[in-house]
């Protein structure tokens, strides 16, 4: 609708105001590390009642102020992830608030604790994005095999049935690793049957290993469920016609060397705020060096002066120089300094299971040669230059 | 929908009011108010003022007096200009006629 006095603005699929001078457009909130399910392959959990973290968390009201300070600066969707945010008893009160600041909010849920009151709420308030569900799997037994919750699926389930019959707009995914075939097919038919979803069905399946570097134990075995390079290719092979489209789309923005600066992405551009008030370049990067203390700043502060001189650093790493710097995979490549962060340490060291992984998907799509490293590769412009042009 | 220039119209406590960047929005929060949840309204300078001056025991043409010996506009100009938003607004829910 539009009139001389007012004009309708769809802000679409993308997250934020179009308006061009926003600080924060976004904003990125973990409201909780500690989860009701204890699932195999999780980044982040920690358990549920662990009382020492739960005094550690914001506290409502600091989690409000946050909220408010990113209205003033332009925000216009929040999502709310964890952990499970559910957990929070203060959940629909912080939601609540975050609609009356005029944002809305993309809810990262496993669906559990969803009960009537809480859909009742998003009915009457609606969130203004889709509540985003994982399904750990589609019967009680491989579900309860990842999440180690019994009971869990039954509740997942019926917090998908609350959402189904309240008419709230949802997307569910799940995840894959080796061995779980049976359990893929049935998730594909149940969007496609069930929740008659018109885009195919998501699956995570590269698994991050632990953003707090904790937990060694788990990290290996992480490791352990992550789907082979190869395997990932041939999973690409029943959509491959969207991939290479997809992929040459992209090629044409992102790919090429990007030398020995390290951010090359929207990295502290937004930001993600963690349960306990640090302000974080994007949701997965916890390196000490590059996080910021809301309760000792501003995200003015971080977002002006923090993150710039954050995104200004270059890798002094050798083998950074001698492979990413110059490899023409780079922004094709997930290497970047989160992924760095959670499997080394540091923010530029290569991690060989991206690398293989680019470099499997480069072969794919005809990028590579079979022997050939990325990075040694001379004529990469005439290559992308084929590639984006007809493949 | 016709305004009623006598009576007083206020704004839906679902709708809030923000400042971005220039521009000055509307944001329906509730379901039934606007007109798709996802969508979200730029008010133009007239319409800002108007809004703004929407307030309890103001009606329409006590808002158009005083909006009159603010600018350089007719009272009567101004009052047309009143009505046309606010039967916008009306028809959106996004404002409600008090009492
Ligand atoms: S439900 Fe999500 S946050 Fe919780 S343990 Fe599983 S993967 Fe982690
Ligand atoms: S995850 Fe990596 S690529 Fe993404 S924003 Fe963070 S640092 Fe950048
Ligand atoms: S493919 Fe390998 S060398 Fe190239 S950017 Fe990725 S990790 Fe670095």
């Amino acid at each position: 609708m539009a009139s001389d006095y007012m004009k309708t603005e769809s802000l679409g699929s993308s997250a934020s105001w179009p308006g061009k001078n926003s600080l924060l457009p976004h904003l990125d909130m973990e409201l909780t590390e500690r989860c009701n399910n204890r699932c195999i392959h999780c980044y982040i959990n920690q358990p549920e009642n662990d009382a020492q973290l739960k005094v550690r968390e914001l506290s409502t009201d600091e989690i409000k102020a946050i909220v408010k300070d990113a209205a003033g600066l332009g925000c216009m969707s929040i999502r709310f992830t964890g952990g499970e945010p559910l957990l929070r008893e203060d959940f629909s009160e912080i939601y609540l608030f975050t609609r009356r600041q005029g944002i809305r909010v993309t809810l990262f849920t496993n669906a559990t604790l969803m009960d009537e009151a809480l859909t009742d709420l998003f009915v009457k308030y609606p969130p203004g994005s889709p509540v985003e569900v994982t399904l750990y799997g589609m019967t009680s037994d491989s579900y309860e095999a990842i999440s180690l919750v019994k009971g869990s699926f039954a509740k997942a389930m019926a917090g998908i049935g609350l959402l189904r019959k309240k008419g709230i707009p949802f997307y569910v995914k799940s995840i894959y690793f080796k061995g779980r075939e049976a359990d893929k097919e049935a998730f594909a038919d149940f969007v496609e049957k069930d929740l008659s979803a018109d885009t195919p069905p998501a699956f995570s399946m590269n698994f991050d290993l632990r953003a707090r570097r904790d937990m060694p134990a788990k990290v290996d075995f992480i490791k352990s469920l992550r789907v082979s390079p190869e395997e990932s290719v041939v999973a690409l092979e029943k959509y491959k016609d969207a991939y290479i489209k997809d992929s040459r789309r992209f090629a044409r923005k992102f790919m090429g060397p990007a030398g020995d600066r390290l951010f090359n992405c929207g990295c502290g551009k937004g930001g993600s705020v963690d349960a306990y008030g640090f302000f974080q370049p994007c949701l997965l990067l916890r390196h000490p060096e590059s996080v910021y203390d809301l309760k000792k700043g501003s995200f003015k502060q971080a977002l002006q002066v923090f993150f710039p001189e954050l995104r200004e650093k270059i890798s002094t790493n050798g083998k950074y120089l001698q492979r990413c710097a110059g490899c023409f995979l780079h922004g094709f490549c997930d290497q970047c300094p989160a992924k760095s962060w959670m499997e080394h340490g540091l923010l530029d060291e290569p991690v060989e299971y991206c690398c293989e992984l680019a470099h499997a998907k480069a072969r794919f799509l005809g990028l590579l040669g079979d022997k050939e490293r990325a990075w040694e590769v001379k004529d990469w412009k005439v290559r992308l230059d084929r590639f984006v042009t007809h493949g | 929908m016709e305004i009623d220039v006598n009576a007083v119209y206020l704004p839906s406590e679902d709708v809030v009011a923000r400042k971005i960047d220039d521009a000055f929005i509307l944001v329906p929060i509730a379901s039934g108010v606007g007109s798709m949840e996802d969508e979200l309204y730029t008010l133009n300078e007239t319409g800002h003022i108007i809004w703004e001056g929407l307030a309890p025991g103001r009606r329409v043409v006590d808002l158009a007096k005083s909006l009159a010996e603010e600018y350089d506009a007719s009272e009567e100009e101004i009052r047309q200009d009143i009505q046309g938003i606010l039967t916008e607004l009306l028809k959106l829910n996004m404002i409600h006629k008090d009492g």
